[in-house]
């Protein structure tokens, strides 16, 4: 493990990330805490595309299942508001939903796997918006600061507990989803993924029980989204139902293809370049949309293998020609 | 009431066909679920509205049904220069690449219609006010919900007599059947697919444009017809149009009673059964 350069790059931003809050202004550190979920996000999504070659349309279900998690404890069970409930329990609720929705997704791929999956996204969107009286439909929930290990935060304002004990609580979350993905996609399992996605009948003739392993991959990569989703909401503050919509989910896609997904590290540089775009895009003009969708556009057309992937090729050229 | 129930049912069904129509030309003859389809109708709504505002009340009624028409040639024109500048690039790309081109010219749109007609709802309903009401048994019903449904029959009509008698249509099954051997016969594929494509998205149009004159032209107004048409594409069966005319009755029923039954989770609802009849039949109900 020493010996492999990558692990050597890996510690030292990791080291470089412990000392972010002293270097970013309160304002950047927020946006590169969104940049963070969002990582953790389109790991556990880079699972299904990238690896197990399912294009979900709608896993802005299972991002809402972990913050709707979150805000539903807040509001109805406040003795139980503390981080180390909350996550496990936004782990759980977004494991059950993505089992019952991929149950019904992995009968199918490609196009009919990315309608489904968005249809479902849908539903959960409908109950999350109709029944307001639960959920505070389209005005959304808002969510205060939770607790950690007996700690309150009570008196603290939010910018200042975004700083401190939770940047650090963030990026620990963060290192051990890196680290986990790491293994899975380096396991056996992770490699009869590739298998599956590379060859859907020699996979299932040398025996991998392909809509099984297809199920495994949809609710890790569905437990993932829900851990981004349920760590985002205290960086935002508050929940809305378009968390579910299927718009919100195309940004998901959007982020990981503008990292590159072919790449193991691809969708967490997306993640955070997708952040920044979307913030200046929509801070500089309110035709943000058309900048996103434009350069969304330049990017399929011109740079298919995204960010992270256009810098690879470079890579290779440059040793090449040496 | 129930008359007037399913008189809805069938006026949803009515637009919803000729949504999920345009969705499944496109889909069975080039491959690619365009998810820009919701923000192509949105626009042949605009097109409509303006056109009828700008008519105002002076000219004789005809041609302010006649200007509803200004949404399916409109967005028509809009479909050609999208499959003349993106779409047509992306027939040999993987689904990926496709959906995300589809998303970008999605939000792409949004913004072109903010940008030429502004933020603010259009208002346009000369042409359902004109036409008055009906007596139906002992209830009154707007004509105008029965015009739409007249003119969603004539479409249907009309696609299925261009689809299965003429040669050009002959042509696109051909094509949506088995892309290769088309070529291999000398098809010309460019052009036929620039058709479908535009075909669709002028269908899109014309939905929009009758939707128009029963609720104002919104910002987002395709979000929840695609989502629909969708179901109804994922129901019916991918690019069958016997499946689209089955899926619209069915989500319109559907729709119509649940509205009037439990108000609250009338969309839950149609998911529900959505998911039921794909945990069944896994290609849809006319699927292949």
């Amino acid at each position: 493990m020493s010996k492999n350069p990558r692990w050597i790059v890996y510690l030292l931003i990791f080291i470089v990330l412990l000392f972010i809050p002293r270097i970013l202004s309160i304002h950047d550190l927020m946006l590169f805490e969104y940049g963070i979920t969002f990582a953790i996000v389109g790991l556990g999504f880079n699972l299904l595309l990238g690896y197990t070659g399912l294009l979900s349309f709608g896993h802005g279900a299972y991002f809402a299942a972990g913050a709707y998690t979150v805000a539903m404890i807040g509001k109805y069970f406040p003795q139980a508001y503390s981080l180390e409930i909350l996550i496990p329990a936004a782990l759980f609720f977004s494991m059950v939903l993505s089992i019952i929705f991929g149950f019904v997704c992995v009968r199918h791929t490609k196009i009919f796997f990315s309608i489904l999956a968005l249809s479902l996204s849908m539903l959960l969107f409908a109950l999350l918006f109709k029944l307001y009286h639960i959920t505070g439909g389209s005005d959304g929930l808002r969510v205060p600061l939770p607790n950690l290990f007996g700690m309150s935060f009570k008196g603290i304002r939010r910018p200042e507990f975004l700083s401190g004990t939770y940047y650090y609580f963030l990026l620990g979350m963060f290192t051990v989803s890196f680290l986990v993905m790491k293994g899975i996609v380096g396991s056996p399992f992770g490699k009869a993924l590739q298998a599956i996605r590379d060859n859907e009948v020699r996979a299932e003739l040398i025996g991998i029980r392909v809509r099984r392993y297809r199920l495994y991959a949809f609710v890790i990569s569905g437990m993932f989204v829900g851990l981004g989703g349920a760590l985002w909401t205290f960086v935002n503050g508050h929940v809305t139902a378009d968390l579910s919509h299927w718009v919100f989910s195309g940004e998901i896609v959007y982020m990981t293809l503008l990292g590159g997904f072919g790449i193991f590290e691809g969708p967490i540089i997306g993640a955070m370049i997708f952040t920044y775009l979307k913030l200046y895009a929509m801070g500089n003009t309110q035709y943000w949309m058309f900048v996103i969708g434009g350069t969304l556009i330049v990017l399929v057309l011109l740079l298919p293998n995204g960010v992270a992937g256009a810098f690879s090729t470079l890579w290779s050229k440059i040793k090449k020609s040496d | 009431m129930w008359i007037i129930y399913t008189l809805n049912g069938l006026y949803f069904a009515a637009l919803l066909f000729l949504i999920s129509l345009g969705l499944n030309i496109i889909l069975g003859v080039m491959g690619i679920l365009n998810l820009a389809h919701g923000s192509l109708y949105a626009f042949g709504a605009f097109i409509a509205a303006w056109m009828i505002i700008t008519l105002g009340t002076e000219v004789p009624p005809f041609i302010l049904y006649i200007s509803l028409l200004s949404g399916l040639v409109g967005v028509g024109i809009v479909g050609f220069l999208m499959e003349k500048s993106l779409i047509r690039f992306m027939y040999k790309r993987t689904l990926e690449y496709q959906l995300l081109l589809t998303f970008g010219a999605l939000m792409l749109l949004e913004d072109v219609i903010k940008m030429i007609w502004g933020g603010q709802a259009y208002y346009a309903s000369a042409p359902f006010v004109l036409l008055g009401k009906v007596d139906i048994g002992s209830h009154v019903y707007p004509t105008y919900f029965l015009f739409v449904m007249l003119i969603a029959l004539i479409a249907g009509l009309f696609i299925w007599f261009f689809m299965s008698k003429t040669k050009l249509g002959i042509m696109l099954r051909a094509i949506s059947l088995d892309r290769e051997m088309a070529t291999g016969l000398g098809l010309d594929i460019d052009r036929l697919s620039t058709f479908a494509f535009v075909l669709g998205s002028g269908l899109a149009g014309l939905a929009g444009a009758l939707v128009v004159p029963t609720t104002p032209a919104l910002l987002g107004f395709g979000h929840e017809p695609l989502i629909l048409g969708f179901i109804v594409v994922v129901v019916g069966g991918l690019g069958s149009l016997k499946g689209a005319l089955v899926g619209s009755l069915l989500v319109g029923f559907t729709r119509s009673f649940g509205i009037a039954v439990f108000p609250e989770i009338e969309l839950p609802l149609l998911f529900l059964i959505a998911g039921i009849i794909l945990v069944v039949k896994p290609e849809g109900l006319f699927g292949r």
